[in-house]
């Protein structure tokens, strides 16, 4: 379990030490991308709970949901609709439906 | 030995270990990138204080163009001596006269291209220095009299960058930028359009620039008012 701390730590370190800093355009993006990164943590640790753990299934897992959502946010912006809340409200129902399989399975041992 | 393991600790997920911290690398990294970007966004000036300021600005450079019409419209009426041949000539040359000739109008705009991801978004705007090729061009190519929206270029005549405008005589413009000058009108347009010159650098990056033969073109005069504070004229013989 440590492992994923540590590289969560070493990202923030990553983030805060390079001035990167995205145009407001491309906000809403990012806070689609950033949902679709932690609800592929919390898949992952889901999957590794109930001991169903495939590399290649969470890694391309990951990058899919990110660029669907991205282009759902493109698509939104150019058609006016608001698709960016769609992915919002996806992405956040998953993790809390994760995260609640992720309590279950360490509250039943 | 999994059994083992798991009566350890309460959070005891052995698989995937390395692919979920990857991705908890990568969600670090986006977390401090936002938390950054949204400290941007509210330290921002408010986008109604711009608007105010931006209106009262406009108020009183309204207020400078009433009085410096008014300061041109006076020296008109009290200038009864310049009117020997040699008067006109200097004045000619001060630019504080309306001239009119064959010459040329240079329409410039901003690149209609997207910059693309990544790319700085300054190659495609029009910034001083593109002007300042184009009116150097100008003169080198003989150019008696050149304006740029209505403001006549004289010697202390300016031509800078003013955030996202263009500060000429201490007026600000925004593109596009239409400018006159009258010359000789071929050999004007070709000095532009000259082999690796400056317009085809300038479309290079998408800026649009059109350039128009005037068989009369009138360019305005200087409308300010001359003041020298530091510089006094050396009289004759010293």
């Amino acid at each position: 379990m440590m492992l994923p701390v540590i590289g969560l730590i070493i990202g923030l370190g990553i983030g805060a030490l390079f001035p990167v800093s995205i145009p407001v355009e491309f906000a809403k993006f990012m806070s689609v991308a950033l949902l679709a990164a932690l609800d592929s943590v919390f898949g992952g640790l889901r999957a590794g709970a109930e001991e169903k753990f495939d590399n290649t299934i969470f890694i391309t897992g990951f990058f899919t949901n990110a660029l669907l959502a991205a282009s759902l946010v493109y698509m939104g912006d150019r058609l006016g609709i608001d698709l960016y809340y769609v992915a919002l409200l996806a992405f956040g129902l998953r993790i809390f439906q994760n995260l609640a399989i992720i309590r279950r399975y360490f509250l039943k041992k | 030995m999994d059994v083992i393991e798991r009566g350890e600790t309460v959070l005891s997920i052995k698989q995937g270990q390395a692919a979920i911290a990857f991705v908890c690398v990568i969600l670090g990294f986006m977390l401090a990138v936002q938390f950054r970007t949204t400290q941007d966004i509210r330290s921002t000036v408010p986008y109604q204080r711009i608007e105010d300021l931006s209106q009262r600005l406009i108020q009183t450079e309204k207020e400078r163009d009433t009085l410096q019409n008014q300061i041109s419209e006076l020296r008109k009426s009290s200038a009864e001596a310049a009117t020997t041949q040699q008067a006109e000539l200097v004045r000619m040359g001060a630019g504080v006269v309306t001239v009119q000739g064959p010459g040329v109008s240079i329409t410039i705009d901003d690149s209609k291209r997207q910059s693309k991801l990544g790319e700085n978004p300054n190659l495609y705007i029009i910034h001083d220095d593109d002007i300042l090729k184009v009116i150097n061009e100008l003169w080198a190519a003989g150019a008696e009299a050149i304006s740029i929206n209505d403001q006549r270029l004289i010697a202390s005549s300016e031509i800078r960058c003013a955030g996202p405008t263009l500060s000429v005589n201490n007026t600000r413009y925004s593109p596009p930028y239409e400018i006159k000058a009258i010359g000789d009108p071929t050999t004007l347009e070709n000095a532009l359009k000259m082999r690796g010159g400056v317009v085809e650098t300038l479309q290079f990056w998408g800026i649009q620039i059109s350039i128009k033969t005037q068989d009369n073109q009138i360019v305005p005069a200087y409308k300010g008012a001359f003041r020298f504070e530091l510089a006094k004229p050396v009289k004759d013989g010293v």
